[in-house]
Formats: C-alpha cells, sequence, structure tokens
C-alpha cells in the first residue's frame, strides 16, 4: 500500500514537468508552429525563476518565501516568454524555418539554462551549489488540513499549488480552445491560415501570441522541476529528455490538454516504473525507460491510421503562412 | 492617385520580395549577421563576466586552431557534423524533416561497436572492416526507413516520429552498454581493443584523421552530384516542391520516399561508424553529442548545399571548440558554448530574410500629401 501510495506520488511528481510543457506546446501548435524550442524554454524558465530567487535570498536577510515564489514565478513566465518571443520573430515575422528555429532555441535555451546553473552562485561571489530552500519552501507547501487526512490526503493533497494550477491550466486551456471565439480563431489559424486570413483574422497576432504565451507556460514547466522536484537546486543537465517528452505528450494527447492530465500521470508513471518492477537487471531498467517513447510512436501511428478529424495534429503545422506565397 | 490616401496613413516600413540577390551581397548581408551577432556576445560575455571580450575571442581561436593537435580534432569534429548534415540533405530537399539523425547515428554507432566487439579478434582485418562499414549503413537505414514506410504509407507525422526514434536508440544504447561494459559496473564501455586497435580506421598519408577525410569528402561530393545529377536527385527534388505534381507526373512518390530516407538513414548510419571507429573508438549514448540536431542546422543554413555545408559545420565546430577553451581558461562553465552558438544561430537564421526580402521604410509625410 505504501510503495503504491509513493509511486503515484512520484508518478504525478515527473508528470506535472511534462505537463506544463505539453500545455504550452498544444497551444503554440494549435496555432501552426511546431516549436521544437520546448526543452529550451523549460530550461530558461527553470533556472530564470531559480537566479531570481536565489538573487532575492541572497541580497535579503530574513527572505520572506512569498516574495521569492512570486519574484521566481514573474522571472520564469518573463524568460518562457521571451524564448517564444525569439521563436515567433525569427518564423513569423523573419520567415525561418519552424523546425531549425525550434532546435537552435533549445540549444540556446539549454546552454544558458547550464550555464548559469553551474556558475549562478561564483558570478555573484558566493561558494557552492545554489540553494533556495526559502522559496522552494513556499512551492512545495501542500494544502494546509486537506494533506493531514490518511491516504487520500497524501495521493491528492501533498503538492505544491503548481501541481493544481497545472491542472487548472489544463482544464482552462480545453475549455478555451473549444469553446471561445477566440479559440475557434486560433484553431482556425492552425488548420488552414489562408482561410482564417480571408475571413478577417490578424493571422501573425494570433500565431504570436499564442506561442509566447506557450512560451510562457513551458517555463513554468521548468520553474515547477526546479522548485518542487528539485527542491531548489540546480544539476545541469537535469531535466534530461523530459522537454522532449513533453512534445511526446502533446502528440499522445492528440492535441487535448484534458488528455494531457492523465497523460502526464502516464508518462510520469511509465518514467520510472523501472524502479518499482522488483527482479529487473540493469538492463532491463533501461528497455523500460523506452516505454514513453514507445507508447508515443504507437499512438502517433494509430491516430494517422484511424485518421478520426478530431485526432489530427492541426492542419497547417509546421507550415509557414505567408500571405503573398501561396 | 496618391491623393486618394490622403488622410491614410503608409505604414511604418512594408516588405517586398527582392528580384535577385547578388551574390556579394548575400554574403555581406551573412556577414554583417554575423558580426553583429559575435557584438552581442561579447556586450553578454562583458556583462556576465566582466572579462574583455576581444581576450575571450582570442582564447576562442586559440581554443579552435592553436595547436596542431587541437586544429585536427576541430577538423575531425567538423568532419562528422558535416557528415550528418550532407546525410540528411536528401530527406530535407524531399522536404521531409528528419529530425532523427542522431538516432540512426546512434543505431549507426552501436552496429559498428557491436560487431568490433564480438568479430574483434575472430576475423580479418578488412572483413572486420568491411563487417562493420556493412552493420552501421543498414543499422541507420533501419532506423532511418521505419518512420519513412509509415509516412509513405500512412501519412505518420515524421518529425514527431522520427523524434521519438532518437531515444529509442539512446535507451538501445544504455541497454548494450551494461552487457558489454568494461571495467565491470563502470556503465562504460571503454575504450574498444584498445591492445589489438582491431577495427580502428588506420592513418592515412600519415595523417590520423586521413580516412575520415576521404570518406566524408567523397560521400560529400557523391550527395552533392546525386541530388543534382541523377534521375532520383530529380526525382526528389519534384517530391519535394509538390507532392501531387510529382504523382501526377507519374512518380512512385511512396519509392521515393522509403528509398531517399533509407539513403539518408544509412549514410547517418556511416557517420556513426566514423565516430565509433575513426574518432572514440567506444560506444555511449552520447556519441552523436546532438550532432544530429546541429546538422539540421548545418543543413539548413547552407540552403541544402552540400558544399557549403563544409563551411558551416567548420565554423560552428570551430566556435564550440572555442568556446571549451573560454570556460577553462576563465574558469567558466563550459555550456557557454552553446549559448554562444545559440545566439549565432538566431541572427543567421534572421539575416536569411533580408536576403529574401527588401524593408522599406515610410517616407517622410510629404511623400504621402503629394
Amino acid at each position: 500500500m505504501n510503495t503504491i501510495l509513493i509511486f503515484i506520488q512520484n508518478a504525478i511528481g515527473q508528470g506535472i514537468g511534462i505537463l506544463f510543457g505539453a500545455n504550452g506546446e498544444i497551444l503554440t501548435e494549435k496555432s501552426g508552429n511546431l516549436n521544437l524550442g520546448v526543452p529550451g524554454m523549460m530550461y530558461m524558465g527553470g533556472i530564470a525563476g531559480l537566479a531570481g530567487a536565489y538573487l532575492y535570498e541572497n541580497a535579503v536577510v530574513a527572505p520572506v518565501p512569498v516574495v521569492g515564489m512570486l519574484i521566481a514565478l514573474v522571472c520564469a513566465l518573463v524568460a518562457g516568454t521571451l524564448g517564444g518571443a525569439i521563436y515567433s520573430v525569427l518564423t513569423i515575422s523573419l520567415r525561418a524555418n519552424q523546425n531549425v528555429a525550434g532546435l537552435a532555441l533549445t540549444t540556446f535555451g539549454v546552454g544558458l539554462g547550464n550555464f548559469f546553473g553551474g556558475s549562478l552562485s561564483k558570478l555573484s561571489g558566493g561558494v557552492g551549489q545554489i540553494s533556495v530552500a526559502a522559496t522552494a519552501g513556499a512551492f512545495r507547501q501542500p494544502i494546509p488540513l486537506l494533506c493531514d487526512i490518511p491516504v487520500i490526503g497524501e495521493a491528492l493533497f501533498s503538492y505544491g499549488f503548481l501541481t493544481y494550477f497545472a491542472i487548472a491550466l489544463s482544464v482552462y486551456l480545453a475549455w478555451y480552445i473549444r469553446r471561445t471565439r477566440r479559440g475557434l480563431n486560433l484553431r482556425a489559424v492552425g488548420e488552414s491560415p489562408s482561410t482564417a486570413d480571408a475571413a478577417g483574422i490578424d493571422v501573425a497576432r494570433y500565431k504570436y501570441v499564442a506561442t509566447c504565451v506557450g512560451g510562457a507556460i513551458c517555463g513554468l514547466g521548468g520553474l515547477y522541476f526546479v522548485m518542487e522536484y528539485s527542491g531548489g537546486t540546480w544539476t545541469n543537465n537535469g531535466f534530461g529528455d523530459r522537454g522532449w517528452l513533453a512534445i511526446a505528450l502533446v502528440i499522445f494527447a492528440r492535441w487535448n490538454p484534458l488528455h494531457a492530465i492523465w497523460g502526464s500521470i502516464l508518462f510520469g508513471a511509465l518514467y520510472i516504473l523501472y524502479l518499482y518492477i522488483p527482479g529487473l537487471g540493469r538492463s532491463m531498467q533501461e528497455i523500460f525507460k523506452m516505454l514513453p517513447y514507445f507508447v508515443t510512436i504507437v499512438v502517433l501511428v494509430l491516430t494517422s491510421l484511424r485518421k478520426k478529424k478530431e485526432d489530427q495534429p492541426p492542419e497547417s503545422l509546421g507550415q509557414p503562412f505567408f500571405r503573398e506565397e501561396r | 492617385m496618391m491623393s486618394k490616401l490622403h488622410g491614410l496613413r503608409e505604414p511604418l516600413f512594408h516588405v517586398s520580395k527582392r528580384d535577385e540577390c547578388g551574390f556579394v551581397k548575400a554574403c555581406l548581408i551573412r556577414l554583417a549577421a554575423i558580426a553583429l551577432a559575435l557584438c552581442v556576445c561579447a556586450v553578454v560575455i562583458f556583462f556576465l563576466t566582466g572579462l574583455n571580450p576581444l581576450e575571450v575571442y582570442e582564447a576562442v581561436i586559440d581554443g579552435a586552431v592553436g595547436s596542431n593537435r587541437r586544429l585536427w580534432v576541430t577538423i575531425r569534429d567538423a568532419l562528422a557534423l558535416l557528415l550528418i548534415a550532407v546525410a540528411i540533405t536528401p530527406a530535407f530537399r524531399m522536404r521531409f524533416w528528419n529530425v532523427g539523425a542522431e538516432g540512426q547515428t546512434l543505431a549507426g554507432g552501436l552496429a559498428t561497436a557491436a560487431v568490433m566487439i564480438y568479430f574483434g579478434d575472430r576475423v580479418p582485418s578488412a572483413l572486420l572492416m568491411a563487417m562493420m562499414l556493412a552493420a552501421a549503413l543498414l543499422a541507420g537505414m533501419l532506423w532511418g526507413v521505419i518512420p519513412a514506410i509509415f509516412k509513405a504509407q500512412w501519412n505518420t507525422n515524421e518529425t514527431l516520429f522520427t523524434l521519438m526514434m532518437n531515444y529509442i536508440a539512446t535507451q538501445l544504447v544504455a541497454f548494450c552498454i551494461v552487457f558489454w561494459e568494461n571495467p565491470s559496473g563502470s556503465n562504460s564501455v571503454g575504450i574498444i581493443n584498445q591492445q589489438t586497435r582491431a577495427g580502428w580506421l588506420g592513418e592515412l598519408f600519415g595523417l590520423t584523421y586521413g580516412w575520415n577525410l576521404v570518406i566524408v569528402v567523397a560521400v560529400t561530393a557523391f550527395v552533392y552530384f546525386y541530388l543534382r545529377d541523377s534521375k532520383q536527385g530529380y526525382e526528389i527534388a519534384y517530391v519535394g516542391q509538390s507532392v501531387n505534381t510529382a504523382r501526377y507526373a507519374g512518380i512512385s512518390v511512396r519509392r521515393v520516399i522509403i528509398r531517399t530516407m533509407s539513403i539518408s538513414g544509412a549514410l547517418c548510419g556511416l557517420a556513426g561508424f566514423i565516430l565509433v571507429s575513426g574518432a572514440g573508438h567506444t560506444i555511449s549514448t552520447g556519441i552523436a553529442g546532438g550532432r544530429g540536431f546541429t546538422a539540421i542546422v548545418v543543413a539548413w543554413l547552407s540552403k541544402l548545399n552540400t558544399f557549403t555545408m563544409m563551411l558551416v559545420s567548420f565554423l560552428l565546430v570551430f566556435l564550440e571548440k572555442g568556446a571549451i577553451q573560454i570556460a577553462s581558461q576563465f574558469s567558466l562553465n563550459e555550456n557557454a558554448s552553446d549559448m554562444i552558438t545559440g545566439i549565432l544561430l538566431f541572427f543567421v537564421l534572421g539575416c536569411e530574410f533580408f536576403i529574401q526580402y527588401k524593408v522599406e521604410f515610410r517616407r517622410g509625410r510629404k511623400a504621402v500629401r503629394e
């Protein structure tokens, strides 16, 4: 019983960061932009949040956790937005290739994150590893009272607020994309930008806003990982391949944020499953780590086989739109 | 005629397509972008570290080509990057977004290492080399052709499929390392056949990396002429331009996709072979080291011209090696190199716009009033 409980907790802990990344990417892809810069934007958000909190905690004698938390949040959002903005300027205004711009953004963001993560304390004259215990404590604060309920409290209410925010955000995004006028316009831009353009929708603006907000959400994913999962410390390349897993989750969820919620927990579970299966040799552990990617490929193939309209990628995904070129 | 516009404001600037941008002008724009990028990097470096950027750039040059050994390491890595970029070019020409070069290279490297380990001391060296080569080509081909078959049959999104295949390959390598690790418990394979040097690409013309040089240059030339002059190359370009037109012209799009990706994957496998047999003599999940992704940028920046790729890949590796040197010399974190590369890529990617398009700013209000 206890093992199962810890397994669930860890699966959710692994999944939420991916869920943020996937939500940001879903919003971005709905506008027709295939942004492969998700890992980069997650690193950017993570390091910016950590750096903000670190500088704050170093500057004052008795740091207030809530203030550090707000600073970290703002920094992560700004950095994520900036990542999305770089991508937008390159692909929308300057008409660069989407895949290439995304990969360049990943190179940049991962380099930026590891660079500052590894040398921030030294650059600011401190010693040792960065640690922002006070701020991280605010991020890890479970829901009071409810978390004391045995079993249910531990399984459902023992997480920091970003976890619940991620789930709420998914629900909101699903509603926004499917049920609002702007969501409809956004989908039109992603499906057929020339039609949307003819209907008077400002295609460039929708693409810009969706990509930048998507970047901000990805940045939150990085912040979640740094603050709640790692407890306010940085390890180089500590995210591993979670950024790419987020892109995988977008496919797995078939571009629906609601599917992404349970998908993220499933991915988290698959990601750590090898730790919980007794008698697994080291070699088989490596095979188990393949599972999230393998499942994604299966889903990708199945959706392309079934050709169900609701499950398809946005029609113009990855395609550039320039009005004067047909 | 302009009087009709009275009261309307002309937009701040407008963009129009250039008829043709001269070669010199295009080069100048690119050089300006690189110069601008280096300025931005210099400002970033200065604010971060307070170091004199000029000294830092001096360290870059020293790190990349400062000694004979460093020069050859730079050339070796540039060759590996170039080969992967050349390998993905046929697929990109076909507008098949193969972002799986990383996995295809790993698969090729894995197959090479497997042959080296299991047959290293049992077969004559010429046969061993042939077996390694064949295994690498086949493994890379297999990794490339699986997404291609699904793309050809069911139009499965190839960008996402090839991306996922990278991680399956990575895990497969991690799986094999457990069996091959040496010494046991180290979780790494170590140098394969260190004593016998079986399956190592030897020297050529007295150069340690002579074979690498010959193979990569030959493949570069082959792909260039294959794409430009062969019937298959023509078909690839046709499919890339318009699938429907190609179909109408009687080209079997499916066959072209599968055939091209087989070639592309096999050449990536060859890159894996060179990385294992001709450079590292070991296998790890990091042998491709992100080159599969960087190669995409190289190929695209070179406009899919394999000869331009030589220049671009050398430039990128030059910077990377230089940045590693900065890192050790000024005791910075070596990831600075990725950051600098990223900034450079942004500018170079962005500047292509100004080669294709002309931006004209609004003239004074008088012009509007006329």
